[in-house]
């Protein structure tokens, strides 16, 4: 194996793995920048949205219908959630909405055991969905979950971007994003974005959590742990707040963690990479909180 | 004189234990102009913020075109025609100035109009048309403030609530700011303006009230006002409450 089909394993590895944070982390910066919340329930949107392709699978529904319906069903728990966690406590001290998201993890998850047991459940898929692809007599090889999962993402970050420039919620969105006050005074509909950005965050988690199911081929209530943090992590070196920087964020911790893994083995780093990532989140809180892409510590009028 | 749009009637404001404004009371006709002075922290812009339902009152009464809109939220009361250029300008710094002109008339249910008020708006100030994809923060204090009323004319708006329009800016554009505004007048906007700069303020507005620590102190035509700025001096900066004759009739 030469150098180059070497670097272009990687790639397909980085890119991959990135857009998996990136779409989960396009969400908790959405609902960071409108609401100063820190959504801790988030990664359990992708549980949801794993659990609701699983349970649609199994009446018979065919895949690629499960996956959308399983989608649905987590925008329809974020705008429970919502309506029924956040919406009351709007507005209060920012530590009052992160126990509150703290709170919805432990009952989202408790749920999830009770009605599915803690232990791992198969997620089956359907032949297309596992297949692989060799390259170079086999040296670079990836799989149609992996070409799924970038194309997905591209997808639903086109449409994010489309959606934020063109339609009126949308620029509503990121009014609300940049002074609150201000979106109240021109008469934004608050309430309406905060709902659909909460629809939009809910589904892209909701899909992540099923491109990560048919990645690792089983799911369980707490599937969405590691990779939340992981998020937090990308949103936070990107940008909190910024849905650029989520994205790029999301791409650069990616790919960091796959040149971490690639490294050879005897050098011994492989075993640290969460430590290696987590010390970076440190370092970048210590030394440019605004992340990559510079975010401004609001200023409250 | 024409019918009243707003009144308030005894109003009160509490920030937290303190009292921003304590039994304020106005009115403002159809089609007028009416300045509200005051020094810093005499409750002007609080007055301004509780009409436009940002912070809600603890007693009294806010009555706009026969209805009481004291516990109505800012949302609803932009629909009612309220528009609110409020202190600072307050542009989207992110968003580009059509962008920000778009968001203005979110409340507007006639979309069609929309893009004719957009070139009306290009045409009342063409340095935004200029600057149309730029970003708001990129803009000067002055092409700021231009936008924010812009922005708040979007809406089409029967009553316009102005917080300081010439804070911060060159007496060049304050001029031309100032001179759009009475092009406004003429058309038949009625508006309710906050303003440090009394003689402006005068000039433009048909009657006047002065503010202090939350109170009314003074009322008058601005005519009555301009020929006795000894007594408006006075107003701001305290002695005796004196409220001119006008306001028993």
């Amino acid at each position: 194996m030469n150098i180059l089909e070497y670097t272009f394993q990687q790639v397909i590895n980085a890119v991959s793995q990135g857009s998996m944070f990136a779409l989960v982390a396009v969400g908790l910066s959405i609902i960071f920048s409108l609401l100063r919340l820190t959504n801790f329930a988030h990664g359990d949107m992708m549980m949801v949205g794993a659990f609701g392709t699983l349970v649609m699978q199994l009446a018979g529904v065919p895949f690629e219908l499960a996956v959308l319906l399983g989608i649905v069903i987590s925008a329809l728990v974020g705008i429970i959630i919502e309506r029924v966690a956040y919406r009351p406590v709007r507005g209060a001290p920012d530590v009052t909405m992160l126990l509150t998201s703290v709170a919805l993890t432990y009952i989202l998850e408790n749920l999830g055991i009770l009605i599915f047991t803690s232990s791992p459940r198969n997620f089956p898929l359907p032949d297309w969905l596992g297949a692989s692809f060799n390259l170079a007599d086999g040296r670079i090889s990836f799989t149609s979950i992996n070409l799924l999962t970038f194309g997905l993402t591209l997808l639903a970050l086109l449409f994010l971007a489309w959606f934020v420039r063109n339609t009126q919620v949308g620029l509503g969105m990121r009014a609300a994003a940049e002074d609150l006050t201000a979106s109240y005074l021109v008469g934004i509909n608050v309430n309406t974005v905060i709902v659909v950005a909460f629809v939009m965050a809910s589904s892209f988690a909701g899909l992540a959590g099923v491109l990560w199911a048919a990645q690792a081929g089983v799911v369980e209530p707490h599937m969405g742990f590691t990779p939340l943090l992981k998020a937090f992590v990308a949103a936070i070196i990107g940008g909190f707040g910024s849905i650029p920087g989520a994205i790029i964020g999301g791409f650069v911790l990616g790919a960091l963690e796959v040149l971490i893994q690639s490294l050879p083995s005897e050098w011994g780093l492989g075993s640290y990479r969460d430590a290696i990532v987590f010390t970076l989140l440190i370092a970048f809180l210590l030394f440019r909180p605004g992340g990559i892409v510079g975010v401004k510590q609001e200023v409250k009028l | 004189m024409s019918e009243t749009l707003l009144k308030l009637e005894h109003l009160e404001v509490n920030y937290g234990a303190v009292r921003a404004l304590k039994n304020v009371s106005l009115e403002v006709k159809k089609g007028e102009v009416v300045a509200l002075l005051g020094a810093n922290g005499a409750g002007k812009s609080t007055t301004l913020r509780a009409i436009s339902g940002l912070v809600k009152a603890k007693a009294g009464n806010i009555n706009y075109a026969n209805q009481t809109i004291s516990r109505f939220d800012p949302t609803q009361i932009v629909a009612l025609g309220i528009s609110h250029c409020p202190e600072g300008r307050r542009v989207f710094p992110g968003m580009t100035v059509l962008e920000n002109l778009r968001l203005g008339a979110s409340q507007r249910r006639d979309k069609e109009n929309i893009q004719a008020d957009l070139d009306r708006m290009f045409e009342m100030f063409p340095i935004l048309l200029e600057r149309k994809s730029q970003t708001a923060g990129t803009l000067s204090g002055g092409e700021q403030q231009m936008l924010a009323l812009t922005r708040a004319l979007m809406n089409r708006p029967k009553m316009l609530l102005l917080d300081e329009p010439s804070l911060g800016i060159a007496p060049l554009i304050v001029r031309q700011i100032f001179a759009t505004l009475s092009e406004l007048k003429k058309t038949g906007t009625t508006i309710l303006l906050v303003e440090q700069n009394v003689n402006i303020a005068l000039n433009l507005a048909d009657r006047a009230y002065v503010l202090r620590t939350g109170e009314i102190v003074l009322e008058g035509s601005a005519s009555e006002l301009r020929a006795n700025s000894e007594r408006v001096a006075q107003a701001y900066l305290g002695g005796g409450i004196e409220i001119s004759a006008s306001r028993a009739a």
